[in-house]
């Protein structure tokens, strides 16, 4: 009796549309797209406040109150929130588990850590920026 | 004792006949209490002896009958009829080449649990007449990566080893892992080359497949990334002044 194996083909394309895990997978890793923009957006930022024209910056803070980039911004947030943050904390315990005795400690400990940790930076930033 | 009568496709290849898998289809009468594994061995029994298939123990001990069961890597024997619909669809595990019918050609993942491992390493003489005394905050560390049982579903849930089986993959490397975190093992360092290395922990991308149908609840992906946690904090002490190259 000889051998002769079948290997099934893996679509290197669409192979995320295999299952539901897959496709929430690459919601999450989409999140890429917008640090990409958003990194650019930042540079976009520094080079006007560098270019030193008052009448420049204030065109470009007149240009994000309209209804366009109010809405973006917010929809951006949202997403990354749902699809990058709330799952990352989520799975914060996977990488760094916490034993508290023989035990390891439930994973919402770590969870809610992260979450704290979150709101103390934000209130900082806030802070620094005079928001609050 | 309530019956169902259930529709069971299975994919079949016979390798010295057929140039690609097809489907069968039986139509199976069974008590809604029994295992889709014993669904299975009434097809062979009773309908069809040619069909191959793996199993052993019956009990999610042994590992040996891992199949697709409606698109889900599963153990057979712990797939009740109950909870599945009255079309089931089986098939061999996912990203490993099919030997013949439900029985896939496991000798990738079995090359590289030699390469792991996964036993203890001392370099220390063991202490003379005495067993090495570990605390239970050290066994409880590493003590869910034992209960693996090498029935490979995590295999044929993780999307980076369908798409390159260089990568050495959940199972391995979270044994390897169990080893790494045991207060009695000295050989880290020894299975270094295969952790840190491209195919390695690098490779995977979190998904989280792989936990998410490991049925005896292992966390692979955990061990995973806390396998990058420390290999990047190994390296950045090695960067540090007076940190060993």
């Amino acid at each position: 009796m000889s051998r002769n194996p079948y290997v099934r083909p893996v679509s290197k394309t669409t192979w995320y549309m295999r299952n539901g895990r897959y496709r929430k997978y690459m919601l999450r890793e989409v999140t890429c797209l917008l640090v990409g923009f958003y990194s650019f957006f930042a540079i976009c930022v520094l080079a006007i406040l560098a270019g030193g024209s008052e009448e420049a910056w204030n065109s470009f803070l007149a240009s994000q109150q309209n209804g366009f980039w109010v809405g973006f911004h917010a929809a951006a947030l949202i997403y990354y929130l749902v699809f990058m943050t709330f799952d990352w904390f989520k799975l914060a315990p996977k990488a760094l588990p916490l034993q508290l005795g023989e035990q390891k400690a439930p994973d919402i400990v770590v969870i809610l850590a992260h979450y704290v940790a979150w709101v103390v930076v934000t209130a900082i930033i806030f802070w620094l920026t005079g928001v609050i | 004792m309530s019956m169902r009568k259930l529709e069971i496709e299975v994919l079949r290849y016979d390798p010295e006949q057929d140039s690609e898998p097809r489907y069968d289809t039986f139509e199976v009468e069974i008590e809604n209490d029994v295992a889709i594994l014993d669904a299975l061995n009434y097809i062979k029994e009773e309908q069809d002896t040619t069909l191959a298939f793996r199993w052993s123990c019956h009990m999610m001990v042994c590992g040996s009958c891992g199949m697709m069961v409606n698109g889900e890597p599963v153990l057979t024997c712990k797939t009740f009829v109950r909870d599945l619909p009255d079309k089931v669809r089986i098939e061999p595990l996912e990203n490993f080449p099919i030997e013949r019918d439900l029985v896939v050609v496991l000798d990738d993942v079995m090359d590289k649990l030699q390469k792991a491992k996964p036993y203890i390493i001392r370099k220390d003489p063991a202490p003379e007449g005495k067993e090495h005394i570990q605390p239970r905050s050290a066994l409880y560390k590493f003590k869910q990566y034992t209960m693996c049982v090498n029935c490979m579903c995590c295999y044929a849930a993780c999307p980076q080893y369908a798409l390159d089986s260089d990568f050495i993959g959940p199972a391995v490397l979270a044994l390897a892992h169990r080893y790494n975190i045991d207060s009695r093992d000295q050989g880290k360092s020894e299975r270094l080359d295969i952790l840190a290395d491209h195919d390695g922990v690098w490779h995977c991308s979190f998904v989280g497949a792989c936990s998410e149908v490991c049925p005896k609840s292992v966390d692979p992906a955990g061990a995973l990334q806390q396998m990058k946690v420390d290999g990047a904090k190994e390296y950045w002490l090695q960067k540090l002044p007076g940190g060993k190259s």
